[in-house]
């Protein structure tokens, strides 16, 4: 195989790695926020219920919560689901467990804030919905961000558990070549583009971070 | 007819009760001062005045029109909705820290409550800000960020933003306390000004000449009650023994 074509079958498989990413960044990140409030929810039951949730997010291998959720429906259900069941099943199992970490983030930002903030707000007549969307919120995502690109970084790493249930992202794509061609390039070729993949989000990050610097 | 009434109230932290069954009063106009040594319940009547905390005992009336208090059978009533934002319009309140929202720079902070919570318009409501900021000698720090000002100066950017909805009393929560004495000229001189534009005020302070100064009526407090009330004339003269010890350990 020519230095070429495996250059374009590992660049098909980031693409994949990409959208991965992606949609797990844009359905954690709000689930994340949904989870945080139940985190810290007044009602026992709903907060015991979600502290069993994260308990099991964090506290189990998120390839086996890739396996569980893929292969579970026909296990548990006897389902059979067709062909796009892999690729939904992997977004699922991902934003599901990033939700908990970025909950948990959430959280700590969101308790860190002096309550003279919300007691300012009140005062002023903002509701409790104005309050948080307005006052505290975007204060929370400045003291939190530099926790979050920690997560986003390792979810550019972790996106290569997808190849537990054989999809074609990038780090299959290298294991499948190296077995092939009995050679370590393969590999070599991938860590450049996750390094490469990590180094553009970090920038990203840290552009992000400085734009929100005019203030402390 | 009183702007603000609050009558019998009560409030218990875990067990220590740290307001017993007081009344006061603020009329139009009024300057009212709340003084006394730390931990006598100064700050904690505001807070109740204000709502930030609810009142285990009593009655709350503004503007002639009883808004919070307690049944008989212990319940307490407290305004909701477009009642409570009726009742929020009343009052504006100045906190000892300032509580400046720093995301946001000091000409948002007086202009997004005006335009957010009582929905009147942008240019209207940052023409008066101006004015405001103008009075308060900070006509030049609109576009500044809150951590790019000193004490005095945020705290003054807080009184702005609390006159900016037109409350009919304004509450100060120790408005100097966190302020070196230069600064705290500053702030006592617009707190003055306010004064004589007959801006109906309560002032917990524990700056007895600016109290004594300014004051229509100042309340001593002592573990939870008024020890001594009345002008400010009679309460500085008052022989009462506890207020006479707090002095005495002012002075030296």
């Amino acid at each position: 195989m020519s230095f070429q074509v495996m250059m374009q079958q590992l660049g098909g498989g980031l693409l994949r790695s990409i959208e991965i990413f992606a949609l797990t960044l844009l359905f954690s990140l709000p689930l994340g926020l949904l989870v945080s409030f139940g985190r810290m929810s007044k009602n026992r039951v709903i907060r015991s219920i979600v502290w069993i949730y994260i308990s099991v997010m964090r506290g189990t291998p998120l390839m086996l919560q890739l396996l569980a959720v893929y292969f579970g429906p026909f296990y548990i259900g006897g389902l059979k689901l067709g062909a796009t069941w892999r690729f939904t099943a992997i977004i699922i199992a991902f934003s599901v467990n990033y939700a908990a970490y970025f909950a948990e983030i959430y959280r700590s930002g969101i308790e860190s804030m002096p309550p003279g903030q919300y007691e300012a707000a009140r005062v002023l007549g903002y509701s409790k919905g104005s309050t948080f969307f307005r006052i505290i919120f975007p204060q929370v995502v400045k003291r939190i961000l530099p926790s979050v690109t920690n997560e986003v970084i390792t979810l550019v790493k972790d996106t290569s558990l997808a190849f537990s249930l054989a999809y074609a992202e990038m780090f299959t794509i290298a294991k499948q070549i190296a077995a092939k061609e009995t050679s370590f390039m393969p590999f070599l070729a991938a860590a450049l583009f996750y390094y490469v993949f990590n180094a553009i989000v970090a920038f990203g990050m840290e552009r992000i971070e400085k734009a929100m610097n005019y203030y402390t | 007819m009183a702007l603000l009434e609050m009558n019998h109230i009560r409030k218990s932290f875990g067990g220590l009760e740290v307001i017993r069954d007081i009344s006061l009063k603020v009329d139009k106009g009024e300057v009212l001062s709340i003084i006394g040594p730390s931990g006598s319940g100064k700050s904690t009547m505001l807070r109740c005045a204000t709502m930030l905390e609810t009142i285990d005992a009593g009655e709350i009336w503004y503007m002639g029109e009883k808004v919070a208090w307690v049944e008989p059978d212990g319940r307490k009533v407290y305004p909701k909705g477009e009642q409570l934002k009726k009742v929020h319009s009343c009052f504006g309140l100045v906190f000892q820290n300032f509580n400046l929202f720093p995301h946001y720079s000091v000409l948002k902070n007086i202009v997004d409550p005006v335009v957010h919570n009582q929905k009147r318009s942008k240019a209207e409501a940052t023409q008066e800000a101006m004015e405001l900021l103008a009075r308060m000698g900070l006509a030049d720090k609109a576009d500044a960020y809150p951590c790019q000002l000193s004490g005095g100066q945020c705290q003054r950017v807080a009184i702005a933003r609390a006159l900016a909805l037109n409350p009919q009393v304004l509450f100060f929560d120790e408005p100097t306390s966190a302020l070196d004495p230069e600064l705290t000229g500053e702030v006592l001189k617009v707190i003055r000004s306010l004064a004589d534009l007959h801006i109906a005020m309560v002032i917990v302070t524990h700056e007895m000449n600016f109290a004594r100064e300014i004051s229509d009526h100042v309340i001593f407090m002592d573990k939870g009650v008024i020890a001594v009330e009345g002008s400010a004339e009679e309460v500085f003269k008052a022989e009462n023994e506890r207020m006479r010890a707090f002095f005495g350990k002012l002075n030296h």
